[in-house]
């Protein structure tokens, strides 16, 4: 029988995502995918999977899940408040994020509200026993298509696992947790900067901008200084003849306000797109929070496709560097015998 | 005519060939569009993912990690100064609509009379103008199909609808479209199309594409009916609407 992962209690939006359904833009088809493509490459190698298969992304809060499986392993990676194990003849107790765990049948991992981020991810070795659609298990809910049933996980779903049993080996957690940068979000001007004022363009990478209380996968609606358009907006200065949208697209509608195009984003657009974020600063704006504000600052193309290959170096030393997960309450000798090096306290 | 280079961050860029809608820049627009794909399926230019399409440019998306901008636009520089090959495999495709039932056709009294035709005659023009998909978007599988006979062209509707049925054939502007999925619409809603334009269960689960010539043929209800019980049925022959050309 297949094991499986039974949704108690689903969370906020809880959705199986890969890293996007490549190709079909021609046909109208949104990428969807990962909102923090990091997150989700971490919780996959974490449990030795290869980083692009499909996990489990929760938005703001996750669910509680039951295992039907004789064992499971699975990753955490973003930290959730609570994160619990619970049962069936053991007390609740808390775990941590950024590691594996391994898991038995009739337990119940008990996931609270992510924390620092919009999203978190779950990874599960050997991956989820889904269909792709279109090459892909990224859920697309717009179209109902992809990952589990089309949409996003309901009390009472029954994710079904590749393995019913988990292959034996040791826990293993993050080293240290991964930098996303920090500073002004980088830019690269174009492809419709020239439908901006030289003024409506100094505002952009002046100007604090906030993240409004719309923001989801398909994108980000900023609070802020206005941005001049070239040509007044009633004799057609905020409209272009469509045309594509690439991930991180911000376009710039006749009010003036920037909207930054994520994972769910349409494939074509109508609106002038004064700059683009640079890929390797798409993650940490995916997780920004309603509230949190941002500022902008240009880079040329050369710089953004040197940052990203940075960027996926860091990912890959990151994955090379991970450690055995002590077990709970268990000593991990290599760490006691630094810790006494350094200051002489154990915890 | 210059083609323009823009931008799109460090994962795309956008190759523009006019910033008008016309037939001659849009052909260049689908010439290059296929021209890379022909490259690609040899395995040239490694690490461009994919192109899209519009009225009057392409995007090419790209992985960074695999190739860059320098390797690429030069690369796409040498293809159209090389010449695009006319546009090679385009598809005549067939799609039959009934106009006959007011649940379907709920503007077309009003189109006839803004246009200050008959019903028929409207119909008659929408059967008889000569379509090309142009682009797929804003939906999966939404095509924005343009040729419509001049006498029929409207602006969108002011009110848009919050939910235009499935399957809908619509008229705005010179173009016309079927709506893939239930959703908000501002186009006129003429007749309704027993085919579905995005079905998961097919291999290729949308059906038009990019370059696609297409015309309309009427049916009736009887034949409404039974066309559709076969879509949803999923033992539709879709193969019979389509002769390659």
């Amino acid at each position: 029988m297949m094991g499986a992962l039974k949704v108690l209690r689903a969370g906020l939006f809880d959705t199986v995502q890969d890293l996007g359904r490549i190709g079909f833009m021609a046909l109208g088809m949104p990428a969807a995918g990962a909102m923090d493509r990091i997150a989700l490459s971490l919780a996959n190698a974490l449990c030795g999977n290869s980083v692009g298969m499909a996990g489990l992304e929760m938005s703001v809060m996750g669910p509680d899940l039951l295992v039907e499986a004789d064992s499971v392993r699975v990753a955490l990676v973003g930290p959730l408040t609570p994160a619990l194990i619970e049962g069936p003849d053991a007390a609740s107790k808390p775990i941590d994020s950024d590691r594996t765990h391994l898991l038995k049948r009739g337990q119940v991992l008990r996931l609270g509200m992510v924390e620092g981020s919009s999203t978190a991810y779950l990874a599960v070795a050997g991956g989820f026993a889904l269909q792709p659609f279109m090459g892909s298990l990224s859920t697309y809910a717009r179209a109902g298509v992809g990952g589990f049933h089309g949409r996003k996980l309901a009390a009472g779903d029954a994710l079904s696992v590749a393995r019913n049993q988990a292959t034996p080996g040791e826990e293993r957690k993050l080293g240290q947790s991964f930098d996303y940068g920090s500073g002004p979000i980088r830019i690269v001007w174009g492809p419709q900067d020239d439908y901006f004022s030289d003024r409506g363009r100094e505002t952009f990478i002046t100007s604090e901008y906030r993240v409004s209380k719309e923001a989801d996968r398909m994108g980000i609606r900023f609070e802020g200084p206005t941005i001049e358009h070239a040509v007044s907006v009633d004799k057609g200065g905020a409209d272009i003849i469509s045309d594509g949208i690439g991930p991180g697209a911000i376009q710039v509608p006749g009010a003036g306000l920037p909207i930054v195009l994520l994972a769910d984003r349409q494939t074509v657009g109508g609106y002038p797109k004064i700059a683009t974020v640079a890929s390797t600063d798409l993650p940490r704006l995916g997780r920004l929070l309603p509230g949190q504000t941002a500022r902008f600052i240009p880079v040329s193309v050369e710089e953004a496709e040197a940052l990203r290959r940075e960027q996926e170096a860091r990912l890959r030393r990151a994955i090379a560097g991970f450690e055995p997960a002590r077990p709970p309450g268990g000593i991990d000798l290599v760490r006691l015998y630094e810790e006494n090096l350094i200051d002489g306290v154990v915890y | 005519m210059s083609v323009r280079y823009l931008s799109c961050g460090d994962t795309a860029f956008t190759v523009e060939f006019g910033n008008e809608i016309s037939p001659e820049i849009n052909a260049r627009v689908m010439a290059l569009h296929a021209a890379i794909g022909r490259a690609r399926a040899t395995g040239e230019l490694a690490g461009l993912v994919e192109t899209v399409p519009t009225m009057r440019s392409l995007m090419v998306a790209y992985d960074p990690v695999v190739t860059s901008r320098t390797i690429l636009e030069p690369a796409i520089e040498g293809m159209i100064a090389h010449g695009l090959p006319a546009e090679g495999a385009s598809r005549d495709v067939t799609i039959p609509c009934c106009y006959d039932d007011p649940e379907f056709a709920p503007d077309l009294a009003e189109v006839a009379e803004r246009t200050g035709k008959s019903p028929e005659q409207v119909i008659a023009g929408h059967l008889t103008s000569a379509f090309k998909v142009y682009v797929l978007g804003f939906m999966p599988g939404l095509a924005y199909i343009a040729g419509l006979a001049p006498s029929l062209v409207l602006p969108r509707r002011a009110q848009p609808r919050v939910r235009v049925p499935r399957s809908s054939v619509a008229i705005a502007m010179d173009m016309t479209t079927i709506y893939p999925f239930d959703s908000p619409g501002g186009w006129h809603l003429i007749g309704r199309t027993p085919l579905w334009m995005f079905d998961q269960r097919r291999q290729q689960p949308v059906f038009l594409a990019p370059g696609d010539r297409l015309s309309f043929r009427r049916i009736d209800r009887r034949t409404f009916d039974r066309i559709n019980g076969e879509v949803e049925a999923g033992t539709f022959d879709w193969a019979t609407l389509i002769r390659p050309s």
